[in-house]
């Protein structure tokens, strides 16, 4: 076994021992990545800057080291890293460097973690498919046939890399399902926390309301361990929530008898797969076994839920957008003689943003004018709270994690989409983006196989703030389903 | 305190070709927050800095910045919303007002347009002695201020400067009780006082810290009173917006033009059409922006990087406890307290270092002789000299000193006078320099009758005038103190003479 291939608790285990350095361990993910190329996960590697952060975490081997000590990670490229290309996948960000450092990486750089490079993703993170990535697709290391695959979106270079074993875990962000969706299509966990659980400081926006950064790994302890260093307040965020964050890791009693699961009735979709239905039904006897009480429950505004959220993410990620004229960073338009400053935002962005990107932008600006607010964005938030509320009743009465499917599929083909109606894209996000709209955490675990040999996933949904008891549970599950198959390497 | 009540003025009334027409004026004021640290970023607000070095990663929209609310800023717009009666709303929110302008880095401005942390208050503005109108205050919002566009650097291209960027403002709407360019004048200027009074904006117009967007209409005389009834803008006329005026005359004048130029168009059985307009003092004219067509839609939507803005009532109680006195009452305890006149009391509290000076002055003497000296002695030599009362030569506790000679009788008035110029030039403590030049009329009574029988003596034609005439006695006063060399008690001669002529 290659050590590239270790979760983070094993190798955290190994480098105490001693039986493994840092720099070996970087050297090894290094390799990989360099061998993983046809992935196109990593689309800016920073190997002096890894070996570095090795070499300072063998130095600091022992007590006093932080949880994440030595431990190599890809990083989104959404999140701002100082002085490494960060450009959320964009033309429009090309070259952009920042000169500052995420809340998140700096507290994963605090915790002793290795920066690898940074990860393939939709457009600003607008994508199910990572497809619409300036930096081209990321491909997902399962494969049928010679078909490739999508590896989800929009966090799908984070996905195949962590899959496919270039890196021990990596950053994901969530606004409507991009952690939970491309972790269910590669057979990994990916945990988006409550909104408000991991600081949003320099990360940038796509809908602010909605956006929640998380682990993406390979397995539920990994997830325990990486969203701890993650999590906290963080006073420049001031959504983010000052609430004392627990030991995650701790938490993973594999003990849930007596918890009540709750299963919503509205996820039962007409024409749904019949294999995620038996999916399904395998997860909720797994949880029974393990000693939790299964209720069914009702969730019954979750139909308004995909409209909704493509009104107000789109509504939000309009205005996060409007920073990206081509004035202070980034892309400008070359202009011509008797341009204006119109001329220079229009070109600038034509040339900048993708097609995606464009249309959310158009629905965005569309959503919010004058005449269609009311209409549209405030209709929407109302249907927003509705959803809240109906989880909120669910927990109030004694249910303490919600069990649905993660994905409708398993992963398609990529350029499968291409010609279809961008709603049927969108319908990729139906089991997920409720968990957004309430602000609520959600998990995906890896649970089996479909018929094509492709990795399907469960998604848990839990109380506000209750990370620790989601992840125990996920933790049941993921012990019950045994899910230990990997892609076969064909890169 | 006095309780002072006030008649409402007559509004302006322009007589067009046809009809008489008056003018409805709301206005909004853009104030900017006297603050260290803008609203939500740590950067400076120095005014005058080197072109973007107040400029943190918040302020230029970096990708992943977000904002974080200044409280003190928001304790600044308690404290005016207090100030101006207001009320106070635990709960606001801030809302994105989105556009594209080089010097609007976000692409939008965060402002308050739903829920605005102070609510509907009011402003005394006086016109002249008890005449008063009373403006209602709509709303005080907090917002972001945009950066500064520079098109004349260069012949092909534009700069912006973000220094400015995010600094705090607060819009303060009225709503439309103005009825006349001096009233606005007036109104501006009496927000501008409490603003200062409150220390929660320092007013500077030429700097841009106090700017103004005016809303005029005209209507028919009889409509106003209607809409007052029934609070329905329908019996108005359509509006024109005058934006970002700096100055109180241009305000007038814009005014003034842009009403004639509604009459005009009415009389003429044409339409006003609602739109921005900007006024052009070089030509005294306002002139079309952008129409009501062309007007942005800035689909204003909750900013999703803030919370909803919670303050709790101690904390709004506390700064109402540490509230200072403001013009209205100042001015009502310098009428009870010093015997001072209306008109002199609005001069004495126009700024709060011009009032603290008149009360140093005035505690323990006589008022009205004190605002008399600080009135015209104090400020007409300050003005001469374009000097301010902040550092002024004759400290208030040296001019307390002249006073108390006078008052003694040690010194006369003319000798005060010498004595304040005296001390205006070379400074000094008043009592030693009165005494070193010798300064000290005479109240010896002995002294002085001799000095009034030679007089009387000398003058036998004068002596019989002014006792057909007794006003003519000053006549003796005068000659009287000037043979003392001016230190006779003007007093004490008074007294003598009229009793040796027997009057």
């Amino acid at each position: 076994m290659n050590a590239n291939e270790l979760t983070i608790a094993e190798a955290r285990d190994a480098l105490a021992r001693g039986e493994l350095s840092a720099v070996d361990l970087t050297m090894a993910c290094l390799t990989a990545i360099d061998a993983g190329t046809p992935l196109n996960a990593f689309v800016h590697t920073t190997p002096e800057i890894a070996l570095d952060q090795a070499r300072a975490a063998d130095a600091r081997r022992g007590a006093g080291a932080g949880a994440l000590n030595g431990i190599p990670l890809g990083i989104k490229d959404l999140f701002c890293t100082r002085g490494v290309a960060s450009q959320a996948a964009s033309n429009i960000l090309r070259g952009f460097k920042p000169e500052y450092e995420s809340t998140v990486t700096s507290k994963l750089f605090e915790a002793g973690a290795v920066m690898l490079g940074k990860l393939n993703m939709d457009e600003f993170a607008m994508g199910s498919s990572n497809e619409t990535s300036c930096y081209g697709d990321a491909v997902n290391p399962w494969k049928v046939d010679d078909r490739r695959l999508t590896p989800g979106g929009s966090s799908g270079g984070s996905a195949a890399a962590v899959a496919a074993d270039l890196c021990l875990a990596a950053t994901g962000t969530d606004t409507g399902g991009s952690i939970r969706q491309p972790a269910a299509f590669t057979g990994i966990v990916g945990i988006k926390p409550t909104y408000g659980r991991v600081s949003r400081w320099g990360i940038v926006a796509f809908a602010s309301s909605l956006d929640q950064a998380g682990p993406m790994t390979k397995s539920v302890r990994d997830a325990a361990i990486l969203l701890g260093a993650m999590a906290g307040h963080d006073p420049k965020d001031s959504t983010s929530a000052d609430i004392p964050v627990p030991d995650f890791e701790a938490a993973l009693t594999g003990d849930i008898r007596g918890r009540k699961i709750g299963i919503p009735r509205e996820y039962r979709m007409e024409g749904m797969p019949a294999e995620i239905e038996a999916l399904w039904a395998r997860g909720r006897e797994m949880l029974a076994d393990a000693g939790a009480e299964i209720v069914d429950i009702s969730l019954p505004h979750t139909k308004y839920a995909l409209p909704a959220y493509y009104v107000i993410a789109p509504a939000e990620a309009s205005s996060n957008l409007a920073r990206y004229d081509g004035v202070r960073y980034g892309h400008r338009a070359r202009l011509g003689q008797g341009d204006g400053i119109v001329d220079m935002y229009e070109k600038t962005r034509a040339e900048g943003f993708g097609k995606e990107v464009q249309r959310r932008v158009m629905i965005g600006t569309y959503v919010l004018s004058a005449g269609f607010y009311d209409a549209y964005y405030n209709r929407a938030r109302k249907v927003r709270a509705l959803i809240k509320r109906d989880f909120d009743e669910a927990f109030a009465a004694g249910v303490d994690a919600i069990l649905t499917p993660a994905t409708p599929s398993s992963a398609f083909g990529l350029g499968e989409m291409a010609d279809a109606d961008p709603v049927a894209m969108y319908l990729n996000d139906v089991f997920t983006v409720t968990v957004n709209l309430a602000g609520l955490p959600g998990i995906s675990v890896p649970v089996g196989l479909d018929a094509k040999g492709l990795p399907l996933g469960l998604q848990l949904i839990g109380r506000p703030w209750d990370e620790a008891g989601l992840l125990n549970h996920a933790h049941v599950l993921e012990r019950a389903a045994g899910f230990v198959e990997k892609p076969r390497k064909w890169w | 305190m006095l309780d002072l009540t006030y008649e409402a003025p007559k509004p302006k009334v322009i007589a067009g070709a046809k009809h008489d027409w008056e003018l409805v004026i709301g206005m909004e004021i853009h104030a900017q927050v006297s603050s260290n640290a803008k609203l939500f970023s740590g950067a400076s607000t120095t005014f005058g800095a080197e072109p973007n070095s107040n400029v943190s990663f918040v302020d230029c929209a970096m990708p992943g910045m977000l904002p974080v609310i200044n409280e003190f800023c928001v304790a600044q717009a308690v404290r005016t919303g207090l100030g101006l009666k207001a009320q106070i709303n635990l709960v606001s929110a801030f809302d994105r007002k989105n556009y594209f302008y080089p010097d609007l880095p976000q692409g939008y401005q965060i402002s308050q347009l739903y829920h605005p942390i102070v609510g509907e208050g009011e402003v005394l503005v006086e016109l002249a002695p008890g005449i008063a109108r009373l403006v209602r205050i709509e709303r005080i919002h907090l917002e972001q201020d945009a950066g500064k566009s520079i098109h004349d650097m260069d012949p092909n291209l534009s700069f912006v400067d973000f220094n400015r960027t995010g600094v705090a403002l607060m819009e303060i709407v009225s709503r439309p009780d103005i009825r006349g360019p001096e009233e606005a004048a007036a109104y501006v200027a009496k927000l501008r006082q409490i603003l200062r009074y409150l220390g929660t904006c320092d007013g500077n117009m030429q700097n841009g810290n106090l700017r103004a967007d005016v809303n005029v209409s005209v209507c028919r005389p009889g409509q106003y009173e209607k809409y007052q009834e029934t609070q329905d803008f329908s019996h108005l006329g359509t509006r024109c917006e005058i934006k970002n005026m700096n100055s109180m005359r241009f305000i007038q004048q814009a005014i003034d033009y842009e009403a004639r130029r509604q009459i005009a168009i009415l009389e003429d059985g044409g339409k006003v059409v609602q739109e921005t307009r900007l006024y052009d003092p070089d030509k005294g004219e306002t002139r079309s922006m952008r129409s009501k067509e062309e007007a942005h839609d800035y689909r204003y939507f909750p900013d999703p990087d803030l919370l909803p803005l919670e303050i709790e009532q101690g904390w709004v109680d506390e700064i109402a406890a540490s509230m200072p006195e403001l013009p209205d009452a100042k001015k009502a305890r310098f009428m009870a307290d010093y015997g001072v006149t209306d008109y002199d009391a609005n001069v004495l509290t126009a700024e709060l270092d011009a009032a603290a000076y008149f009360e140093e002055v005035a505690r323990g003497r006589d008022g009205k002789q004190a605002a008399n000296w600080v009135i015209n002695e104090l400020f007409g030599r300050l003005n001469k000299q374009g000097l301010t009362i902040a550092d002024p030569p004759v400290k208030a506790g040296q001019l307390g000193g002249v006073l108390d000679l006078i008052a003694s009788g040690e010194i006369s008035g003319k000798m005060a006078k010498d004595l304040f110029e005296i001390l205006w030039t070379e400074g000094g403590d008043p009592a030693e320099v009165a005494a070193a030049r010798g300064m000290k009329q005479v109240t010896d009574t002995g002294a002085i009758e001799t000095a009034v029988d030679e007089i009387i003596a000398a003058n036998p034609a004068q002596v019989e005038k002014a006792k057909a005439n007794p006003k003519l006695a000053g006549w003796f006063v005068g000659q009287v103190i000037k043979a003392t060399g001016g230190k006779a008690n003007p007093a004490a001669v008074n007294q003598i003479v009229a009793q040796k002529l027997g009057l």
